[in-house]
């Protein structure tokens, strides 16, 4: 056996896992659609999927930041806490200038995103400290701020211009807004992530950082610009809860953050890096939005979802193990033939 | 030094690569979370211990300053007891975590497992199982809880943060199915009086108190045992823990085990002290007991950190917290004081060796100049 012949084989092994990750997830997803459909036929009416995907909406979002950030081989707790506060920041905004352009919302909220995210970001890589510990201490400062903020205060719809509010509940041919921008961000994103070399870069880091490094990928600068987009994705989805909600208190998005990272771990990113896509992020959050409504649909209590969401959880992290276990064997397998041969 | 600590790594030529092959594990050695790869000097360590022990006091001696003058009432006996009442279930559940990270591990669930606690006691007692039981019964089910994060970890082989963020939110997704949105009153007075009066004589809640105890016992199991120092041995490098004949995957599942039993313990103190049994106590509690562990200077990198330093920082973090709310700061708010602390509690000791490796740099190209 040529080393070429090794080498091609095990590359369509991998792809042949890859892709069927995110086939799987989407045969799941429809299962599950299909399962509680013949329980409940109402769940298949268009209203009924509509609500399912704007109530995904916002977490997708939110995954594909955090897919960046994850496949760098580090994480990002504070999302949840920046989209409450560009949510009532926005919302401020509105309140305050009932004339404020509508689009300006949506930039005002990724730029108080793109400045945690920048925190975030500059003392990972500058004081080199491991982001868990760093994004849970901004989760923390974030959501604090935001109390001081918001000061007991809520924006209500009436404050909120109504063509802002429509992006949560119009539709183009059927599909809601909000869906199609979150579905257009995956598909660029999604497509950067295979294309351009700097993204590529952040698999690299994942992998293997020191290998990273030595092989000449700006390590530190990859993984502040990881945290800024990762930030500014989570501002702008800030923007997006609004529209979606109309009404923010100082808990908007509290505890997010460990659903995004359920959705993006069951998507098939590796919590340790180095490896998925967003595509399958994207699908991951569709799946928990899908079973959380699903059971409301089946008439199962709804006390249920968190702990379906935690098992599958789980579930995900050890099929993953299994997976990396078998591609091991599979490699030890040939490298010994090759010995032998 | 710097191999450690970073996700990234910078290669200084002529230090051997330690980085052996991990036990099947997904991450290599470089890992922050569970990183465990030597590379320090004793000197160094016991020297930054030192020094962040030293912090501590002066955070501890600013605290009760700072507390002491904004309100007289802050030193009252009164004000102790509320201090014990808000930290008590938090310094509990850090005392085993703080094992764990010193192992390089870590466990999310803490405080889904205190909920978890609190529903099954409100429960059975709902359906008149007598409460010594109950109890009984509660504490297995800790054991079993922390058992199962401690089989997915050590035996699985998956990583710890992933797995115990899933079982955060099935455990609290168990309290949730078992209790619903009710809420269980009327505990027998002779429990409740767990959070109204203090230990007889003294203004310590039992939480407080019971951590006292416990606190002493870790101490010398962590500081004077050789279980204790092979805790540091696991964090530092666990191969080479492994092949100095410490049983690496056994002690880690027996700490989870701990884990759960203690969080379980404190979910029945909780539910006395509060009166009442709902699904969602101590939610988020998590994040105030990993602060307070990294806080007392435990690396998350694993093997350093001694238990004086948290029991520090249960004062610290307790004293700013009952502090600002005599100055009726609201319990939200103070998060920003409490997401700073973390911050600095990590980034001052990293920063002094950043600085370290930046000097060495610099000595190194110096003399090529010249």
């Amino acid at each position: 056996m040529t080393l070429s012949t090794f080498g091609s084989r095990s590359g369509r092994f991998v792809k042949a896992i890859f892709g069927a990750r995110e086939g799987g997830i989407l045969m799941v997803v429809l299962a599950v659609f299909g399962v509680t459909t013949l329980y409940n036929h109402s769940f298949a009416d268009p209203l009924s999927v509509q609500q399912l995907l704007v109530g995904a909406s916002v977490m997708i979002i939110l995954a594909v930041g955090e897919t960046l950030v994850v496949i760098t081989r580090n994480v990002d707790l504070s999302i949840g806490s920046v989209l409450g506060l560009s949510a009532y920041v926005v919302g401020d905004l509105f309140a305050h200038n009932p004339h404020f352009p509508v689009l300006l919302g949506f930039v005002a909220g990724t730029v108080v995103g793109f400045v945690c995210g920048v925190v975030n970001g500059a003392i990972v890589v500058i004081a080199r400290v491991p982001s868990l510990v760093v994004t849970l201490g901004t989760l923390y400062a974030i959501r604090g701020m935001d109390a001081i903020v918001v000061n007991g205060l809520q924006i209500n719809p009436s404050s909120i211009p109504s063509s802002f509010i429509g992006i949560g509940y119009e539709t183009v041919i059927g599909i809601p807004w909000i869906f199609i921008i979150a579905a257009a961000l995956v598909l660029i994103v999604g497509y950067a992530m295979r294309t351009f070399r700097p993204a590529r870069d952040l698999y690299a880091i994942g992998s293997d950082p020191q290998a990273a490094l030595l092989a000449g990928v700006p390590v530190r600068r990859r993984v502040f610009f990881t945290f800024v987009i990762s930030g500014a994705i989570a501002g702008f989805a800030g923007s997006l809860w609004l529209a979606e909600f109309a009404t923010v208190s100082s808990v908007a998005g509290l505890g997010y953050e460990l659903l995004v990272i359920a959705a993006v771990v069951v998507g098939g990113v590796a919590i340790f890096g180095g490896s998925g896509t967003v595509l399958g992020a994207a699908l991951g959050a569709i799946l928990l939005n899908t079973i959380n409504q699903a059971l409301v649909a089946a008439r199962i209590s709804a006390f249920w979802d968190e702990a379906l969401a935690g098992a599958l959880l789980i579930a995900a992290i050890a099929f993953d193990r299994y997976l990396f276990l078998r591609r091991e064997r599979a490699l030890r397998l040939r490298m010994a033939a090759r010995v032998t041969a | 030094m710097s191999r450690r600590e970073l996700g990234e790594v910078e290669p200084v030529a002529g230090e051997p690569q330690l980085a052996l092959p991990d036990d099947g594990k997904l991450q290599p050695v470089t890992d922050p979370v569970t990183a465990g790869t030597g590379g320090t000097t004793t000197g160094w360590r016991w020297q930054s211990l030192g020094r962040w022990e030293v912090a501590l006091i002066g955070f501890v001696l600013a605290t009760v300053l700072y507390g002491s003058s904004e309100s007289h009432y802050f030193l009252s006996g009164a004000n102790f007891f509320d201090f014990g009442l808000n930290i008590g279930p938090i310094a509990l559940m850090a005392l085993p975590l703080t094992f764990i990270v010193i192992t390089g591990e870590i466990d999310l669930s803490v405080a889904s497992t205190l909920g978890l606690a609190c529903s099954l006691l409100g429960y059975l007692f709902e359906h008149g199982w007598p409460m010594l039981l109950a109890i009984a019964v509660v504490l297995l089910m800790g054991v079993v809880t922390g058992t199962f994060n401690g089989i997915l970890v050590t035996r699985l082989g998956l990583p710890s943060l992933a797995v115990t963020i899933g079982t955060l939110t099935l455990y609290r997704g168990i309290a949730e199915i078992i209790l619903g949105s009710n809420s269980v009153t009327g505990f027998p007075t002779s429990y409740d009086t767990v959070g109204t009066s203090p230990i007889p004589h003294t203004e310590f809640t039992w939480t407080l108190g019971i951590f006292v105890v416990l606190a002493v016992i870790f101490a010398v199991v962590l500081h004077m045992t050789p279980l204790g120092r092979s805790l540091y041995a696991i964090g530092l490098n666990k191969e080479t823990a492994f092949f100095s004949g410490i049983r690496v995957k056994r002690i880690k599942l027996l700490l989870y085990t701990l884990s759960g039993f203690i969080c379980a313990g404190a979910g029945i103190l909780w539910t006395f002290q509060y009166a009442s049994a709902r699904y969602d106590a101590g939610t988020g509690l998590e994040l105030d007991v990993v602060t307070v562990v990294l806080f007392g200077g435990i690396s998350i990198f694993g093997g350093k950190g001694t238990l004086a330093g948290v029991i520090m920082a249960v004062c610290v973090i307790g004293g700013i917290q009952s502090a600002l709310t005599l100055i009726n700061v609201s319990a939200q708010a103070q998060e920003v004081v409490t997401g700073v602390l973390l911050i600095i509690s990590v980034v001052l000791p990293n920063s002094g060796a950043t600085l370290g490796q930046l000097r060495a740099r610099r000595a190194r190209t110096a003399p090529s100049r010249s």
